[in-house]
């Protein structure tokens, strides 16, 4: 019966309880005080601090366990900022890592707002990559031609892997749940395949060492166009995953077919009474946020911070998850989904300098997932508080 | 063609291919059953992944300290449920995204895992092996399933346990009521959050178990990448299963077998494509879901949170 799964799965907080991030902590009207405006303030007021003390306690706790390793806290953590935001040129680096993570968390939005549960970005990404360089290593011609064509062949690749998902769960009734994730290791096995293979991904002998398993590098001009703004060099792709998250919101929150999309998130049998084909809809949200996933691949590739501009094993290097992620994390609100990519890819940048000051780098994997952690918590206190006000005034009603 | 089939007669014919499959079959065993319990109760539990790693890391550093399996073995079993912890309290008490958690927590434990491992660096080594008089010495099978560690002979009782406490017990009939119907047996009195917690405990033990004997039995010396993603391929053993233990187990075999022969073939000196091969399992996998899409029924609220008054 109900293998589709409604968007109150996945975002209770963000379709039921809407007032978390509408009223931005801050914008506390001192000089609209309504009747009601004290108590919102205060509630504001609340929400900033309960935020504050969970990412406080993450910091604080990885901070411990540094200290307890013997390490120096704090010069881990100004090592993470030196490598991500402080040091020269470290914000082009850091913002070359977050389009790929934004883009894929943007599939993932509209994915999720249409109550599926797409969790294989990772491997979409990584069909999308593939794809993407077969066709930027093949195709010749005039370099902005191919920059375009091969970043339509990822965004063709992540949407066909998706597409596996889509239709065994219209047609077959499998949950796409399931699949997404199994397709996963296939993609990443069947792309290891066409590494291993010269009639499809692997580069000719001459150009690589023995048993080496890459791709051909892309041509110095069918790559993504470096900008450099104040001594920060990184691809344009970075404006264009910006200009993409503006229109994913855009068309989710002001267009008829971003409605029936999130109506149906919402919940599917009202949906359908009303007129929108869960099938049409469903397919064509799976599709997209695979074809985001694959853009991201295609990105990846072309915009050179991630494998030098080459297919390796292991390519999506969890961009994929971590796109997943920033859009659950973000609870699925465009700004916040923003903000959140570009403090994953701080900590991903910043990880890069910790060696420095002698402590091992994936301390950073361990910030950013007590990060993850102390953000989970205080939206979901408020809303089961929330709940239990309602369920209160119900019961006492009655 | 010819070649494969005559190559996989080779391996059905070599002692080493049964022990090597069989390894992977029991490590992915013991994972898979505890994942299969937490399904039951609609929990699709991601973080078995940290489970695992989290289990062989604390094992190899219990043996450190102390040289001595079991203490491991207990080392390993209460990391694996401090993982579950993090994952039922997060997803069936705050009812935060239960994806979001299962795949913080397998980035955090394996931040963690590695950074501690760069420090505490711990020392192990391979367990003994014991063999069972007569069993082991049946032909092929014998040194594969009973000349074995003693964290091996760990699955043999652990398997009827959860068989019994799924399907024997009245805690097991409510675990699965909440995974079919959370609605109606919140109504009908019982803790649907509760029950689910307490499945992903349950995971959180046996993966604990399956990381110990993971470290001590199969590798003999922890690493980052032990793990390597293989819980994934636990809990895809359980959608292979079609939800069933017995599916389950067969899963866990085949997929143990399909791991081991990348490593086999080569060594018997065909030349197959691992990777392929390695993808079989999960092509069968989707295939099959998608021909017994009629017979084969999930859970019914599997990945679905409970919050009471929502539906």
């Amino acid at each position: 019966m109900s293998t589709g799964f409604e968007s109150a799965d996945i975002d209770h907080g963000a379709a039921s309880s809407p007032d978390l991030f509408e009223h931005p902590p801050g914008t506390g009207a001192a000089g609209r005080l309504g009747p009601h405006g004290l108590a919102r303030l205060v509630s504001a007021a609340e929400v900033v601090g309960l935020y504050a003390v969970c990412i406080l306690a993450a910091l604080g706790l990885s901070a411990l366990i540094i200290e307890l390793t013997g390490g120096d806290a704090m010069a881990v953590f100004n090592a993470l900022l030196d490598g991500s935001i402080r040091g020269p040129g470290r914000i082009g680096e850091t913002l070359g890592v977050a389009a790929p993570i934004l883009i894929v968390a943007l599939g993932a939005i509209i994915s999720n707002r249409a109550g599926l549960v797409n969790i294989g970005q990772e491997g979409q990404l990584f069909i999308g990559a593939a794809f993407a360089t077969y066709v930027g290593t093949r195709m010749g011609g005039p370099g902005p031609l191919v920059i375009l064509a091969l970043l339509v062949a990822s965004v063709i690749g992540g949407a066909l892997w998706a597409g596996i998902a889509a239709a065994l769960k219209y047609r077959r009734n499998v949950p796409e749940v399931l699949t997404t994730l199994l397709l996963v290791t296939v993609a990443a096995q069947l792309s290891g395949f066409g590494l291993k293979n010269q009639w499809l991904l692997l580069a000719p002998p001459e150009g690589r060492a023995n048993r080496q398993q890459i791709s051909a590098q892309l041509d110095a001009d069918t790559r993504i166009p470096i900008v450099d703004v104040f001594g920060n060099e990184f691809p344009i792709s970075v404006f264009f995953a910006l200009a993409a998250a503006l229109l994913v919101g855009f068309v989710l929150a002001r267009t008829v077919w971003g409605f029936r999309l999130r109506a149906l998130g919402h919940n599917q049998r009202t949906a359908q009474r009303a007129g929108v084909a869960a099938a049409r809809y469903g397919s064509a949200a799976l599709l997209i946020g695979g074809g985001f996933a694959g853009l991201a691949g295609g990105v990846m590739l072309a915009g050179g911070d991630f494998g030098n501009y080459t297919l390796v094993p292991g390519f999506p290097a969890e961009i994929g998850w971590t796109g997943l992620l920033v859009a659950l994390v973000g609870r699925q609100r465009i700004s916040a989904t923003i903000l959140v990519a570009f403090v994953f890819a701080c900590l991903r940048t910043g990880s890069g300098f910790v060696a420095a000051t002698g402590v091992e780098r994936r301390i950073a994997d361990v910030v950013q997932g007590l990060l993850v952690l102390a953000l989970l918590i205080p939206p979901a206190l408020l809303f089961l508080r929330q709940r239990r006000r309602a369920m209160a005034a119900l019961e006492g009603r009655t | 063609m010819g070649s494969f089939l005559s190559s996989i007669g080779d391996v059905l014919t070599s002692e080493a291919a049964y022990i090597n499959a069989f390894t992977f079959a029991v490590f992915l065993a013991f994972g898979a059953t505890g994942e299969w319990v937490a399904e039951r109760s609609g929990t699709l539990n991601i973080s078995v992944e940290a489970m695992y790693l989290a289990g062989a890391f604390a094992a190899a550093v219990g043996y450190d300290s102390s040289q001595s399996e079991l203490v491991a073995l207990g080392f390993g079993v209460v990391a694996g449920l401090l993982v579950a912890l993090v994952q039922a309290q997060m997803s069936h008490r705050l009812v935060a995204n239960q994806f979001v958690v299962g795949l913080t927590l397998n980035i955090l434990v394996l931040g963690l895992a590695s950074f501690l491992a760069s420090e505490l660096d711990p020392v192990t080594e391979k367990s003994d092996t014991i063999p069972i008089p007569l069993l082991s010495e049946l032909p092929l099978i014998g040194a594969a399933l009973f000349d074995r560690s003693w964290l091996f002979y760990l699955i043999y009782p652990l398997v009827p346990l959860c068989w019994w406490l799924v399907y024997r017990t009245r805690w097991g009939l409510e675990l699965r009521a909440v995974g079919e119907n959370p609605q109606s047996s919140d109504v009908s009195g019982i803790d649907v959050n509760k029950r689910r917690r307490q499945g992903i405990y349950i995971s959180g033990i046996t993966c604990g178990m399956g990381g110990t004997f993971l470290v001590l039995a199969a590798v003999g010396q922890f690493e980052d990448s032990i793990v390597g993603g293989r819980g994934f391929i636990a809990l895809i053993a359980v959608i292979f299963g079609g939800w069933t233990l017995r599916g389950t187990l067969a899963g866990c075999l085949l997929f143990g077998a399909v791991l081991s022969f990348r490593l086999s073939l080569p060594a018997l000196g065909y030349d197959v494509n691992g990777d392929l091969l390695a993808s079989l399992p999960f092509v069968v996998t989707i295939i099959a879901m998608s021909v017994f899409a009629k017979r084969v029924r999930p859970p019914q609220a599997l990945a679905q949170p409970f919050i009471r008054g929502l539906k």
